[in-house]
């Protein structure tokens, strides 16, 4: 049976590839990546700065902290058709129910960034005369980025993922061959699907590293660098 | 927009997909418990494996879990054995984490001072390196708990789903109480078995309160 399944896998490949028609893979493909980027710069831009500000002025952290662990109980699949159903369908409703599961994971983990930077950093900082805005921007979210850059990573992952759920409703994206292949009992395109939506999160994944590495400021890289050198 | 009569009339329905939901919970992370702690096991005594091991159980992590689900059906096909294995491979990163980080987190004091009272490797592990290490593992079980709680729902695609039949059902008849009904109860249901493994690893690590007393 796997020796079929993987003969008409490649059949499904070679077809949905090469086509721009709208069922193709070029179209699906941009569909998933246009609806994640969205909710996951929607995201970014809500939960980086509040986690910011809860982080700098440590106000409010314990509605923050509750907020996360909440949001990881949340069922996403059912949170989605909740979506559908009050709102119709439509590429907002859904774009609203990915950014609220995506913002809590940014917000908690830029707020933990921000809020663990070391102290004596800060007052050091507060000490050559910084104002608490320009200690804020200088330090604490230079200090943050590699855990805030966690944060988002997760966040896009997930955001990935659960795009896939979006077809259920009736939305395009790769989660149409998931969806219309399981409802069709076709499992070339079911499987093709889910390989590509494999590759896409995991290609987002090291995408996302690779920008962490570039962005991590050089005074980190050094420290983390000293650090493993005394250790080993 | 809750119809009461409906969830007063479905009682034998609710009881069963929660059965459901409890079932495949319970045997995911039993699986992946059992799993994983041999996986940390291996990387304690060959640390060089450990990378390797948590960026394997990372990527598989990152695989969307529709598609994992999917992609075991030529194996599985529509069975729970299929929504199991998925599950199971998703606790894995969690807790091949922080069961290594629990068991790295002992002191190489305590570590010393239990060789030197002459217990032999596998005693030391069973009644020093694993009991201090509970709170960090027992961290690493509430993550993958509560996350597996939610991610059984979508199981419904491939016909399992405990709480997940609630919401396609709710779907296809466009009636929101089945929707929000299995929304609750698998919160309710995920903070539940969260305060539970507090509760758990609360009485296996007394020392623990014991020293914040003080």
């Amino acid at each position: 049976m796997v020796i079929s399944v993987l003969r008409d896998l490649m059949a499904w490949f070679v077809t949905m590839l090469p086509t721009l028609e709208p069922a193709g893979v070029p179209n699906r493909l941009f569909e998933h990546v246009w609806y994640s980027v969205a909710a996951t710069v929607l995201a970014v831009l809500t939960g980086v700065p509040l986690g910011a500000l809860v982080g700098h002025t440590r106000k409010g952290e314990l509605l923050v902290v509750s907020l996360a662990n909440g949001a990881r109980a949340l069922p996403t699949f059912g949170l989605v058709i909740l979506v559908f159903l009050l709102f119709g369908l439509g590429f907002l409703p859904v774009l609203v129910a990915l950014v609220v599961l995506a913002v809590p994971g940014v917000l908690t983990s830029t707020y933990a960034g921000v809020a663990e930077v070391e102290p004596g950093v800060v007052d050091a900082a507060r000490g050559i005369g910084m104002t608490g805005m320009q200690v804020l921007t200088q330090v604490e979210l230079p200090a943050a980025t590699p855990l805030i850059m966690a944060g988002i990573r997760t966040a896009a992952v997930q955001v990935i993922a659960t795009a896939t759920l979006a077809a259920y409703i009736g939305l395009g994206g790769l989660g149409r061959y998931l969806v219309d292949g399981l409802a069709t009992q076709d499992l070339a395109e079911v499987v093709g699907g889910a390989i590509v939506v494999a590759v896409l999160a995991i290609g987002a994944e090291l995408l996302l590293g690779a920008l962490t590495a570039l962005l991590v400021p050089r005074g980190l890289r050094l420290l983390a660098k000293t650090n493993s050198d005394i250790s080993d | 927009m809750i119809r009461w009569d409906w969830i007063a009339s479905h009682g034998p329905l609710i009881w069963e997909v929660t059965a459901e939901h409890l079932k495949l919970t319970g045997l995911s992370m039993l699986f992946g418990f059992l799993l994983s702690l041999p996986l940390a096991l291996t990387a304690r005594r060959w640390p060089r494996l450990y990378a390797p091991l948590l960026g394997f159980t990372g990527v598989l992590f990152t695989i969307p879990s529709l598609a994992l689900f999917v992609l075991l059906l030529p194996f599985t096909g529509l069975t729970s054995a299929t929504a199991v294995i998925g599950l199971t491979i998703y606790t894995l990163y969690a807790l091949v984490r922080n069961n290594v980080e629990g068991l790295r987190s002992v002191p190489a004091s305590v570590m010393d001072a239990s060789i030197a009272m002459g217990y032999t490797s596998k005693q030391r592990l069973w009644a020093v390196e694993i009991p201090l290490a509970l709170p960090v593992i027992f961290a690493g079980l509430r993550v993958a708990t509560v996350t597996t709680i939610s991610l059984v729902s979508i199981t419904a695609l491939i016909g399992q789903g405990g709480y997940g039949r609630l919401f396609t059902d709710g779907f296809v008849r466009n009636f929101p109480t089945p929707l929000i009904l299995g929304i609750v109860l698998s919160f309710m249901t995920a903070l539940i078995a969260d305060l539970l493994l507090v509760a758990i690893q609360r009485a296996l690590t007394p020392w623990t309160r014991r020293r914040r007393a003080t």
